[in-house]
């Protein structure tokens, strides 16, 4: 027979053995860790986007130097956050494309790098087209790496720029799985996922991102789409511009004036 | 010093990639939805006969289920050994990302787990309270004694009751574990499926078959796997019996295991055959759907299925891991020793094929321009190249018969008598 102390005693035992752990749910709610779903960007004030003029490009590199130095990728590593590609379309049709290094030293020969060690020689007169493509991280606005992220350590800023925190990261890759661009790899120090923040310690104290600042042509623009007074808002208000890979749907916010149906 | 990044010691680059691509996942990914596909066959195989009742399998499904068991324990492993950060694994726990398919292994994984343990405990209730209720009266403990009092006594959860009634009740909840068992298993392992399927930016992986694939072609290694491990145990059995010229409690002479054990296993390839016939049809569906939609990523894809990885799918993979043991399978005068080099085959065969998808998947470059070849490492020469490479494979292969070997210790198997 239970007495009504006893069922008094029982029920606020369970009580505070529920509320505990409870309290710890509200204690880890990951939106106020700022770790959760992508921001609604439309709420904020600022959008960070790339413009990339690719007839601008002459395929120096020195964005991609810049880059890894800024940003502390090893410089001998063969990985890095931006990179220029080269194509090359011959009258008889034939497409190449490398991007030795990232072309972190810019196209010093004109033999196309087919890996495994092969080079490959073109003869000026049977060129059709050729071209330089610099490529970044697309800060997309549906991005497929934030959505597959274990444990949200990656996520999107209210800005749409998508961060990585080095201290939440576990490493399983599949982020570098999810993306459409490539643009993901693992730091060779760090051990975690890495890739271009739009130099987003730059950017948040009014700075040009490092590859901007180092392209001699003005191939490389950084502007807020929200300010209809930025330059590039003007430019990709007024100009035909495209994005890459656009049937993935991660509407990626990179845009590119010249861009050609070989781009990869 | 250069720097080696992550994938850069075992991948080579052909053509046009991407300066950031490498092999990232690697032999580890290949063991993990290997190892869950595993457990997963071990347990439907187990279900079929707890919940279906079908009587030929009463053997093998206890079996099965503790093997089960051992399994679920390595499945998590090759995660472990590939992740850049394996100790920070828990925070898949702490604070999931419910949009990632990987995000709910933590609460797919332990309820699967909970399943398992709770119906090997239900099975096993009774032997617990008989070995632990004479310790408990013996007053004169040796310390082996002691310890096993304590193990198996903590095991009983406190029941003794052993009547006729409540082993009945212990029965019916075999029964609804069994059962409800059977979707989670799948789930378990339609879910690694998913994980891979639902990659939109990889050609290869992405596509709504690829969970159904994956619990077929997981029931039918498990299904082989408990075929090859139950007829070792029996021989290694028979082969003590012999030599005991004794009898061992449960079965009489050789002769009466034979006939059990072929009988059993002859059932059991049935079942092999029938999901291996489900698993290849599908797989051919997907293969032959792409040829014929032919989208933008067919021309690489080609490549490689037909081409470059065409000795490992074609040949390694289809031949002699699905048609010569299917061969073996349903030729006339079936023996033991045919069913037991199909279940190699079989085995090996959804090693490739699981090789194949994940492996496969990154033979080819995201510009579909180039390609990436892969070289398993075999002789390490960095901690990196271990775990991922042939040393922790074969550690990974190992661990699920060292704990069965355990766990048959406190789950016995085969001298065990008794309804369920």
């Amino acid at each position: 027979m239970i007495t009504r102390r006893d069922l008094l005693k029982k029920f606020v035992k369970t009580a505070t053995g529920v509320m505990i752990p409870l309290a710890a749910f509200e204690i880890i709610d990951p939106k106020k860790l700022f770790a959760d779903k992508p921001f609604k960007t439309d709420e904020a004030k600022v959008r960070w986007v790339f413009l990339v003029d690719t007839y601008k490009c002459v395929g120096c590199g020195l964005c991609v130097k810049a880059c890894k130095t800024e940003n502390e990728i090893p410089y001998d590593a063969n990985v890095t956050r931006t990179w220029v590609e080269r194509y090359v379309v011959t009258k008889n049709g034939n497409i190449y494309a490398d991007t030795p290094k990232g072309a972190r030293d810019g196209f010093t020969t004109n033999r196309i790098d087919l890996g495994m060690g092969k080079k490959q020689d073109i003869k000026k007169e049977d060129i059709k087209k050729a071209f330089f493509v610099p490529k970044l991280c697309n800060q997309c606005d549906n991005p497929s790496c934030v959505q597959v992220c274990p444990v949200g350590a990656t996520y999107q800023a209210p800005d749409g720029v998508v961060l990585v925190d080095r201290k939440w990261c576990i490493g399983c890759g599949y982020c570098i799985m999810a993306c459409p661009y490539g643009v993901r790899f693992f730091h060779p120090k760090y051990h975690v996922a890495e890739k271009c923040n739009f130099c987003y310690h730059r950017i948040n104290k009014g700075m040009k991102t490092a590859c901007v600042g180092a392209c001699p042509f003005g191939a490389r623009m950084i502007g807020n789409i929200k300010d209809p007074g930025d330059p590039v808002t003007k430019i990709l208000m007024t100009e035909r511009v495209g994005v890459l890979k656009e049937e993935y749907g991660t509407k990626p916010q990179v845009y590119y004036i010249g861009l050609d149906k070989e781009v990869r | 010093m250069l720097e080696m990044v992550h994938g850069e010691a075992w991948t080579i680059k052909e053509l046009f990639t991407y300066p950031n691509e490498y092999i990232y996942w690697s032999a580890q990914i290949v063991m993990y939805p290997f190892m869950t596909g595993l457990v997963a066959g071990a347990f439907v195989l187990s279900s079929l006969y707890h919940v279906f009742g079908i009587k030929e399998l009463k053997e093998i499904a206890r079996f099965a289920l503790v093997f089960s068991f051992a399994l679920l324990f390595v499945a998590p492993m090759p995660i472990v050994l590939h992740l850049q950060h394996p100790l920070r694994g828990i925070n898949v726990f702490m604070t999931p990302h419910f949009t990632s398919a990987i995000a709910a292994f933590g609460i797919v994984f332990s309820t699967y787990g909970a399943i398992v343990a709770s119906e090997l405990w239900f099975m096993y209730r009774k032997h617990f309270v008989e070995v632990s209720l004479p310790l408990k009266k013996k007053t004169d403990k040796s310390f082996a004694e002691w310890v096993k009092y304590l193990v198996f006594g903590a095991l009983t959860l406190g029941v003794y009751d052993t009547s006729e009634e409540s082993l009945k009740r212990d029965g019916k909840a075999i029964k609804i574990l069994a059962a409800v068992g059977i979707p989670v298993a799948c789930f378990l392992h339609g879910y690694a499926g998913f994980i891979f399927g639902s990659v939109k930016a990889n050609a290869l992986w992405m596509t709504p078959l690829m969970p159904v694939i994956f619990i077929m072609s997981a029931i039918v290694s498990g299904i082989a796997l408990c075929i090859i491990t139950y007829l070792v145990t029996v021989e290694i059995k028979k082969f003590m019996i012999s030599r005991k010229k004794a009898s061992i409690a449960g079965f009489q002479t050789k002769e009466e295991i034979s006939n059990v054990e072929f009988n059993v296993i002859k059932m059991t390839s049935k079942y092999l055959i029938f999901f291996m016939v489900f698993a290849i049809s599908l797989e051919l569906l997907d293969l032959i759907f792409r040829g014929y939609t032919a989208v933008k990523s067919w021309d690489v894809l080609r490549s490689v299925i037909y081409g470059k990885d065409f000795s490992s799918i074609f040949i390694l993979q289809y031949g002699i891991g699905n048609l010569i043991p299917f061969m073996l399978f349903i030729m006339p005068g079936l023996t033991i020793r045919r069913i037991v080099i199909g279940a190699i085959l079989v085995l090996f065969g959804v090693f490739m094929m699981r090789w194949n998808v994940v492996i496969g998947g990154q033979a080819f470059s995201l510009t579909f321009a180039g390609y990436m070849h892969y070289h398993l490492p075999i002789v390490p020469n960095n901690i990196e190249t271990f775990k991922e490479g042939m040393g922790g494979v074969l550690a990974i292969l190992a661990m699920p018969f060292v704990l069965f070997w355990m766990f048959i210790k406190i789950f016995p198997v085969f001298d065990y008598k008794e309804s369920h």
